[in-house]
């Protein structure tokens, strides 16, 4: 009997978080049937937008759970802080493009490894990352 | 839980466990720094196939390492990087252009092996 899948939350308040939301994220990926590669981009697409909850607003939240759609089934993601939020979502979705010394890779990847992405966010109120993927 | 050193004569060989934080990959790179300094090790082999998730932040940090080992004198391999790892790393946009790889420790060892010949003038 299948067992109704429950949203996942966890807690992003420092880096061992990343690992955990990243774990939590693979293994309900499995249980919904993703191909070993797909895990592999979902677990990093999370690593990356959890990674910057600790990074740049120091605390937040990821919500993971089953998504459907019509026959379609898949995973949702959605990382959401209230942090100092994005002065420039186009910027920060560009490769290369980093305010904290780093690759500016985290955002526009995240986006290229999942089939849909939305990112919002307003100045001194918080971001929301929302990514979901389709189980081919 | 660190990540343990070993020293195979010249080399020194770190494997990676998985789910390691950021601040246990910082760690490491302090203590190969330190280990390449003390026990003048001329090759550093890194050994990632135990990873299922290369991130960003991971391959800024492997990246690091290198660098700052190469400034030491000695040449970084990193080994095992899984086939949906690499892919999940070329999605990212991520590149280990300016870091040696090596599909096992056997290969690893053979490339480093080999530089040093080179250095000692035998190769
Ligand atoms: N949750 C967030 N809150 C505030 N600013 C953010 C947040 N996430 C991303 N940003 C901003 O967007 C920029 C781009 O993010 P992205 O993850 O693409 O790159 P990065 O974190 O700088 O580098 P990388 O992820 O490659 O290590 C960041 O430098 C930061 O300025
Ligand atoms: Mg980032």
């Amino acid at each position: 009997m299948a067992v109704a899948e429950e949203d996942i939350h966890v807690p992003i308040d420092r880096d061992v978080d990343v690992v955990t939301a990243r774990e939590k994220g693979r293994e309900l990926a499995s249980r919904l049937g993703f191909s070993r590669t797909d895990l592999t981009l979902i677990a990093t697409a999370i690593s990356e937008v959890a990674r910057n909850i600790v990074v740049y607003a120091g605390h937040g939240e990821l919500v993971i759970s089953p998504a459907q759609q019509g026959e379609r089934c898949g995973i949702a993601i959605l990382a959401r802080d209230q942090g100092p939020g994005i002065p420039d979502i186009g910027k920060a979705m560009l490769d290369g493009f980093s305010t904290g010394k780093s690759l500016g890779l985290g955002l526009p990847g995240a986006r290229r490894m999942m089939d849909e992405f939305e990112i919002n966010s307003t100045v001194g109120a918080g971001t929301t990352v929302a990514m979901r993927k389709w189980v081919r | 839980m660190p990540v343990p050193i070993l020293k195979q004569g010249a080399f020194l060989i770190a494997c990676i466990q998985p789910g390691l934080s950021d601040h246990q990959l910082l760690m490491l790179e302090d203590h190969l720094s330190g280990e390449v300094e003390r026990s003048r090790a001329e090759g550093v082999i890194i050994d990632v196939s135990a990873l299922d998730v290369m991130d960003s932040f991971a391959t800024r940090t492997l990246r690091s390492i290198s660098q700052t080992t190469r400034l030491r004198g000695a040449r970084t391999v990193v080994v095992g990087i899984q086939p949906d790892v690499a892919f999940a790393m070329i999605q990212l946009g991520l590149t280990m252009d300016d870091v040696s790889t090596a599909l096992d420790l056997e290969e690893a060892i053979a490339t480093l092996a080999a530089g040093r010949a080179k250095r000692h003038g035998r190769g």
